[in-house]
């Protein structure tokens, strides 16, 4: 096969109003993104708001209802061959073949993505060796841990070497040690400068390997900007006060209104969003000691990602960093069949 | 914003190498499933011990009471034993795409620059081969349990050919239900009603004869009755010409309604 090689400038993804519907389910409900060539751009949510909709619609498995989307200038749906070249695409679950062993997953995407033979089996041992998995490449995949399936799950993405690569929830299941590991292996990648866009439930994840992050909320970009600039929406420091119990929470709430938004968080607690937090601080303990409220616990600190999203939809994110997600194969087989009825 | 101006890699794709393109990607396929048959060869004894012990209860147990006139009854039965096989084997082929479609494997090939066509014709394609080791095994079997060709070799080889054409267009029908039921357990279980009756209701075991009129009708006009009436024409002998187009039609026409339904049903998948 010939290619040519078209320069592209402007934005590697671009999105327009997409929509999606599942029968009366909206899964997109007017999405727009734009993101830089060359950067990372994540896509934060928790299950179901769209993220994977959004990358399924970019990668051409599905069609959109409405809107655009394009891919280095071209049209998912217009152009979906062309698309599918430049693209690298690692899903939420490790789409590897078990009964294959990791050099044969390699060929097999060598093969399929056009690739002339004996460079397609040079980059397939310089992927192996790279994502550390050359000991096990002649073993079935089948018997490898979750973050080796998942590491080769990408080398198998990047065979085609596509300039954009999307990762959909790529650390979904992997235990600390391959969440940081694969962490490393991404920002290898976005240093050569590849365009990625990665979805993600881990605030955690988004903070530390995205440039711009969109947070997605029923279908809807309800936010759009660094990390750093979301977190300025919230005011600058949060107050985080326990008490002893849920009446007292709600008094505490009451009184600690005035010096910003406050929520109480897990029943007991306020947590209160402050411009100034050394004179609020103060004030606070002062008004609390007044009213005779006594915090079992006072603590200053930074926003975080999840209290974007709290302050953003009203609820916290699902999964947030530490926790483990559900990812035995039945919740697997569930959310599968679930998304298929939906269909 | 930064914009940075870096190389996109378009195809440019025209017909013929569209075509060499869709060749290529089916070996490929093929290729994998054939790999996935060595690694887990359970899967070809699993589905031969079946038949062979039918072979072996219809030889030894009630093949004595079953009067076929004019012929040996381990000659009649052997060609209803190849098509069973090839017929029931061919559920492989919508189990391993239900399978595929699980795993989320389907899904990354939707979205790799493939032709559309090749997942399911490499799987049908490696369904081929795997029949044909699966009817030669059969074939030997009956060898030893004393089944002989009465015509010749190229009416036996003709008669293998037959098998694969058969087994090929079924594979269409189950490819289908793979996709839709999606989930290799239901493709397995909605199999089995299916082919029962038409595997049992049929010349591969016992003459149409000994069966009610009503069912006569029905089981002398079905596929499984039409091809093996061939395979034994071809191998022991009579007028070959109408049974074996008559199986080709059968063939052909599975294929052309079985073909185009599963294939739009993967491009709806996932």
């Amino acid at each position: 096969m010939t290619t040519n090689h078209a320069p592209h400038d402007g934005p590697a993804i671009e999105v327009e109003s997409l929509t999606k519907r599942f029968g009366s389910v909206v899964a997109l409900d007017g999405i727009d993104l734009s993101v830089p060539a060359g950067t990372v751009f994540g896509l934060l949510g928790p299950n179901g708001a769209g993220k994977t909709t959004t990358v399924r619609i970019l990668t051409t498995i599905l069609q959109p209802d409405g809107g655009h989307a394009r891919v280095l200038g071209l049209d998912v749906g217009r152009e979906p061959h062309a698309v599918r070249a430049s693209l690298g695409l690692a899903g939420q679950y490790a789409a590897v073949d078990e009964h294959l062993t990791a050099r044969e997953n390699l060929k097999l995407a060598g093969w399929l993505t056009g690739q002339p033979r004996a460079s397609a089996r040079a980059r397939g041992e310089e992927l192996l060796e790279r994502f550390d998995l050359t000991a096990a490449a002649g073993r079935v995949a089948g018997t490898y841990s979750g973050g080796m399936r998942k590491r080769l799950d990408l080398a198998v993405a990047l065979v085609h070497r596509p300039p954009v690569l999307f990762l959909d929830e790529p650390t979904t299941g992997l235990d600390p040690q391959g969440r940081g590991d694969l962490w490393e292996l991404i920002e290898e990648l976005v240093a050569e400068g590849m365009t990625l866009l990665l979805t993600t439930q881990y605030l955690e994840e988004a903070d530390r390997l995205a440039d711009r992050i969109a947070v997605v909320d029923n279908g809807r970009v309800v936010a759009e900007g660094t990390a750093p600039e979301l977190k300025a929406r919230l005011g600058s420091t949060i107050i985080d006060v326990g008490l002893a119990d849920p009446a007292a929470a709600a008094r505490a709430r009451v009184l600690l209104e005035p010096f910003g938004p406050a929520e109480i968080v897990d029943g007991t607690a306020v947590e209160v969003n402050v411009d100034d937090g050394a004179r609020a601080l103060l004030q606070i303990v002062r008004l609390l000691d007044r009213e005779r409220l006594e915090p079992e616990t006072v603590a200053i600190r930074e926003p975080t990602l999840d209290d974007v999203f709290l302050t953003l939809t009203g609820r916290r994110a699902e999964a947030s960093g530490g926790a483990a997600p559900d990812t035995n194969d039945r919740g697997r087989a569930r959310r599968r069949g679930a998304q298929r009825g939906a269909a | 914003m930064t914009t940075t101006t870096f190389p996109a890699t378009v195809p440019v794709t025209t017909e013929r190498s569209s075509l060499v393109k869709a060749a290529s990607d089916t070996m490929a396929i093929t290729w994998r499933n054939l790999l996935m048959l060595r690694r887990v060869p359970q899967l070809l004894v699993f589905s031969t011990i079946q038949p062979v012990l039918f072979v072996l209860m219809f030889r030894y147990v009630f093949g004595g009471a079953i009067r076929v006139p004019g012929v040996r009854y381990v000659d009649y039965l052997m060609p209803g034993i190849f098509a069973q096989t090839v017929a029931f084997g061919s559920i492989n082929t919508g189990v391993g795409l239900a399978q595929d479609l699980g795993t989320g494997l389907i899904e990354r090939f939707r979205s790799l620059p493939m032709a559309r066509s090749a997942v399911l014709a490499g799987r049908t394609a490696a369904d081929v081969v795997r029949n044909v080791l699966v009817v030669a095994l059969m074939v030997s079997v009956g060898f030893i349990v004393g089944f002989r060709v009465h015509t010749n070799a190229a009416g036996l080889l003709a008669a293998v050919g037959l098998m694969l054409l058969f087994g090929f267009a079924l594979s269409w029908v189950f490819a289908l239900i793979g996709l839709a039921t999606a989930n290799p357990e239901s493709a397995q279980a909605a199999a089995f009603p299916l082919l029962a009756p038409l595997v049992f209701a049929s010349s591969a075991f016992v003459p149409l004869k000994s069966m009610p009129g009503w069912l006569q009708v029905l089981a002398a006009h079905q596929p499984v009755t039409i091809t093996v009436d061939a395979v034994r024409a071809l191998v022991l002998g009579g007028p070959t010409l109408r049974p074996v187009v008559q199986m080709v039609a059968w063939a052909v026409g599975l294929i052309a309604v079985f073909a185009p339904l599963a294939v739009s049903r993967y491009r709806r998948a996932a």
